[in-house]
């Protein structure tokens, strides 16, 4: 079971947050960090060979491994990823190291508690991503929620209860139906969870597959989360601490919109289809209304939450296009580019955020002004953060928006327009905050007395930095390891039940 | 009666306990006070050989001795063992409590022992009479130990209230089981059964006879509208007591009714069916509402009690063997649960102050994280979340219902189960986010700390491998059963 390299991205931070936990109290805080890191770090190198010995050419699922587990139940320990769940490990196992390094010195608090749950987390995220039995999944969807409540209720800003609660009784209510919708394919598909079976399953009738996507929506509309159920986010991720708000908004977010791709879509095509002109509209509505708020904001951490909202309506946008009974392939694919890329400039944003905070220990824009002045290898970075999150061309940003308008011009003129009209507002309140945050002159003695990044806050910068600007050059790394299996799903979906 | 045929070997443990509790009756009243240990050791020690019995003479098939008033089956086997195992615990998480109560009297340890004989009666009674008898011994004996605590008025109206209670729902237990006598002529289980499939019974009077019986038995499992001891009776009863109500009974309760229901009145499941529905979901909805507005934890884990009863009869709802299976392991999760959570109440209480407020809870992982780990898990196992063994026994009843079809009444159980989570969560919460307000020192006996910790991490263990348990209860189940 151990040599299976998904099972070790799941195990190796689980086992290392264990291990981070055992330490203690803060008497042996700094053991902890290291010993975090270290965890964080072989997470990260195990889940580089699925990366690096990935087939581009082989369709389905690969590094499959499937156990008997709880066999009385017909629940399998069914491990295995296609092109799709293996880049969001990735990103998910990068994504942690960089939250390790992010709370370093910054959390003092239970700083081994801290990073234990962060780790333990990283490896449930992991397994929602390769787990091909569905009540596996939902292990490991809903077991992530109790470190997530954790995280917020206890390192978060003045209202974390009521954003941690709300964050949990919301994501719960969604899941538990869909739980209700996974034991009825059970039966359907002859006893057994697989998900792949569910796929298979040939013929579902209409009103069955139109329940069956509404609890799926639930679920996944929450996590997305798509308007107008989104309204656990903002308060989420004001409250968190900054790898709370990084880990957030750069995985647990794509949770939702991969749980559309592998159950929603291909298991009740026509129900999905049926609706796809009501997910296109709230997805539409997430764009523009969504980016509407966002511009008066004046809170950075709110401002870039509805931010992340905003952008996740690309990514279900995307997913809904429909030509026929066709998905549209740039559209897709532009979807699944968007979310890599917003895994990274989102934490890249609410890093910088983090590390401002840090040191004014203020959230409002009207504290701040002229922190290039004292910051300016800081306000650089934040920079090229900014105009990615405004999708300027040469960064991440601009490829998924940017294939998803085009697959949105093949299919309907006006919803293009509409989806196009993200590149002005998400400039004017990305960039509109920076000038106001970064530029003029020295706004008050907090910012006078502001220190410029540290090597810490540098070399998380940087890493994220060149993520921006790789993906932004050559996004073809990661679209080739995804294009077989968007192929197969098109085919999938294409396929009626009725 | 014919003496040479007289099979005694399947009642073995519970001649062993009798023979052991009459052992330890008579020789406490030879202890003093001081060396009141002997009699909690010898205690320990009779569950421990009990159990030892009770495997050693495990079979894979049902006996039927004493004329049918007596059963061994697996059923029988695994939820005895368990019960030596929870009273066991329950026995160590409690000494320091009733020691610092004044409690800690021979008396304490053998109408426990005697609880159990009638718990052990109950689980393998084969007859309306033994039945009957088993659940008396019980209630007689847990009514005693709650008014052992005979200065306080709350225990002392809190004994009243069950003994009141109880006393009425044996009433209406025995009114019905005389109208199934007089529709059926007998008062052997098995008889009854194929009295009822052979037609020879009055239909009218049968379905009488079942009202009173379910009325009873819901009585006895405190599922809604029958339910209004339990809050009283466990935030009214010493908490050492409440947490011998809340856990080795409930599995008795669970056999005892299946033993009626199932073993007995089977081919009415149609008729019970019905009336089990109403019951789960009035249990489910006013358990888990009500909890919400409680700020006394063992007010607030009574209401949880009674909306597990209501998830528990889901899983006989279903009439299936699973369904029977998969409620017997919600039993067990069950009791594994109510026994870390009221262990870490136990074991936060000391001489002169009862911790049962969720204030007392306040900032308790920075009082020590360990302990707020472990009530970190059986709150959330209660709640439901993976990957703990409370998901397993949720899913597992869903899944039986499901497969008969009713997948509104999955639909309403999971709703439930999210609104029940809100009054977890605020417990998690309390322990967690708030600041710590009474910073005196956590002192616990370490065999409990110890016991406690297993037990706390067994949650955790279950519901990464929960096969094993699983597998037994449906063996057990099907060998049971394997008649219908």
């Amino acid at each position: 079971m151990f040599s299976n390299p998904l099972s070790l991205v799941i195990w190796t931070p689980i086992v290392a947050g264990l291990l981070v936990l055992a330490t203690g109290g803060d008497q042996r805080a700094t053991l902890a960090r290291w010993l975090a890191l270290a965890g964080a770090l072989a997470g990260f190198l195990v889940s580089l060979p699925l990366f690096t010995q990935f087939n581009n050419l082989h369709g389905g699922m690969q590094f499959v491994e499937n156990l008997p587990w709880i066999e009385s139940l017909g629940i399998r320990y069914h491990l295995g990823v296609d092109g799709i769940s293996m880049l969001f490990i990735v990103l998910n196992s990068f994504t942690t190291l960089m939250v390790v390094l992010a709370g370093w010195e910054v959390i003092q608090k239970r700083a081994g508690h801290y990073m234990a749950a962060f780790l333990i987390m990283s490896g449930l995220i992991n397994g929602a991503f390769a787990a091909l039995d569905a009540i596996l999944f939902y292990v490991f969807f809903e077991g992530m929620l109790i470190p997530m409540y954790l995280i917020i209720g206890i390192w978060g800003g003045p209202r974390r209860v009521y954003a941690s609660v709300k964050f949990f009784l919301y994501t719960l209510l969604g899941s538990l139906l869909m739980l209700v919708a996974f034991i009825y394919l059970y039966f359907q598909a002859g006893k057994t969870f697989e998900i792949e079976a569910f796929q298979a399953l040939a013929k579902i009738p209409r009103d069955v597959q139109l329940l069956l996507f509404v609890a799926f929506f639930l679920s996944f509309a929450v996590k997305v989360p798509m308007w107008p159920v989104h309204t656990w986010l903002p308060d989420a991720h004001v409250e968190a601490p900054t790898g709370g708000s990084m880990v957030l908004a750069a995985i647990t977010l794509k949770i939702g919109a991969y749980g559309f791709l592998r159950f929603a879509l291909p298991i009740v095509p026509d129900a999905a289809l049926e609706v796809a002109p009501i997910m296109v509209g709230l997805s539409l509505v997430a764009v523009v209304y969504i980016g509407l708020v966002a511009l008066v904001q004046t809170d950075m951490k709110k401002l870039v939450a509805y931010s992340s909202i905003s952008h996740m309506g690309f990514v279900t946008l995307g997913m809904f296009l429909f030509t026929g009974s066709q998905m549209n392939v740039w559209a897709l694919e532009g979807a699944l580019v968007q979310m890599v890329s917003h895994g990274f400039i989102s934490a890249g944003m609410f890093f910088c955020i983090g590390v401002m905070y840090d040191r004014v220990h203020s959230r409002n824009i009207a504290d701040y002004g002229g922190v290039a002045n004292k910051m300016p290898i800081f306000a650089a970075f934040m920079m090229l953060f900014a105009m990615s999150n405004s999708g300027l061309p040469a960064t991440s940003g601009f490829v998924g928006e940017f294939m998803v308008i085009m697959g949105a011009v093949q299919v309907n003129f006006w919803v293009a327009a509409l989806a196009a009209t993200t590149l002005i507002f998400g400039a004017a309140y990305t960039l509109w905050m920076y000038k106001r945050v970064i530029f003029g002159e020295v706004g008050n003695d907090h910012v006078e007395h502001m220190q410029d990044v540290n090597k810490r806050e540098f070399l998380v910068l940087a890493i994220l930095a060149l993520a921006v600007l790789g993906m932004g050059l050559y996004p073809q790394l990661f679209v080739e390891k995804m294009h077989l299996s968007v192929n197969d799903l098109i085919a999938h979906v294409a396929q009626s039940k009725l | 009666m014919n003496w040479a045929d007289l099979n005694l070997m399947p009642a073995l443990p519970e001649m062993f306990l009798l023979g052991a509790v009459l052992f330890i009756l008579m020789l406490d009243l030879y202890l003093s006070d001081a060396k009141r240990g002997i009699t909690y050791g010898l205690s320990l020690l009779t569950l421990a050989v009990a159990a030892f019995l009770q495997v050693s003479t495990f079979e894979t098939f049902s006996t039927i001795t004493l004329s049918g008033l007596f059963v061994d089956d697996p059923m029988a086997d695994i939820v005895k063992v368990a019960m030596y195992g929870v009273t066991a615990t329950v026995l160590v998480y409690t000494r320091q409590y009733v020691k610092d109560r004044g409690l800690f009297k021979g008396e304490y340890y053998t109408l426990t022992l005697f609880a159990l004989m009638g718990m052990n009666l109950m689980v393998s009674a084969g007859n309306f009479i033994s039945l009957y008898m088993g659940l008396e011994l019980l209630s007689l004996s847990l009514c005693s130990l709650i008014a052992l605590q005979r200065d306080s008025a709350k225990a002392t109206e809190a004994a009243m209230k069950y003994f009141v209670l109880s006393a009425l729902a044996s009433g209406l237990l025995l009114y019905g089981m005389s109208m199934v006598y007089g529709a059926t002529g007998t008062l052997d289980l098995p008889t009854v059964a194929k009295a009822i499939a052979g037609g020879s019974a009055n239909p009218t009077l049968m379905v009488f006879g079942l009202v009173f019986i379910v009325a009873g038995l819901a009585f006895k499992l405190g599922a809604v509208p029958f339910h209004m001891w339990v809050p009283d009776v466990y935030q009214g009863s010493p908490t050492a007591l409440t947490l011998m109500i809340g856990a080795a009974p409930k599995l008795a309760a669970f056999v005892f009714v299946i033993r009626i229901l199932v073993q007995g009145l089977g081919a009415m499941v149609a008729d019970w069916q019905g009336m089990l529905i109403i019951l789960a979901v009035l249990s489910m909805a006013i358990g888990n509402i009500t909890a919400i507005a409680q700020t006394n934890i063992k007010r607030m884990l009574a209401y949880s009690t009674i909306s597990h009863m209501g998830f528990l009869l889901l899983g006989l709802i279903a009439g299936t063997p699973e369904g029977y299976a998969s409620a017997l392991f919600y039993a067990v999760v069950y009791v594994l649960t109510t026994l870390v959570g009221f262990g870490i109440l136990l074991g936060l209480s000391r001489a002169g102050f009862e911790c049962e407020t969720l204030d007392d809870l306040k900032g308790l992982n920075g009082r020590n994280s360990w302990y707020a780990l472990l009530m970190l898990l059986a709150l959330f196992s209660m709640a439901g979340i993976p990957p703990l063994a409370g998901f397993y026994a949720k899913f597992a009843v869903i899944q039986a219902i499901v497969n008969i079809n009713l997948v509104w009444l999955a639909v309403v159980a999971v709703i439930m189960s999210l609104i029940g989570a809100f009054y977890y969560l605020r417990a998690v919460k309390v322990m967690y986010f708030d600041e710590v307000q009474d910073n005196s020192p956590i002192t616990m006996p370490v065999d409990m700390k110890l016991v406690l910790s297993v037990n706390g991490i067994a949650l955790l263990v279950l519901g990464v491998v929960p096969e094993r348990l699983v597998a037994m209860c449906v063996e057990a189940m099907q060998l049971s059963l394997h008649s219908l």
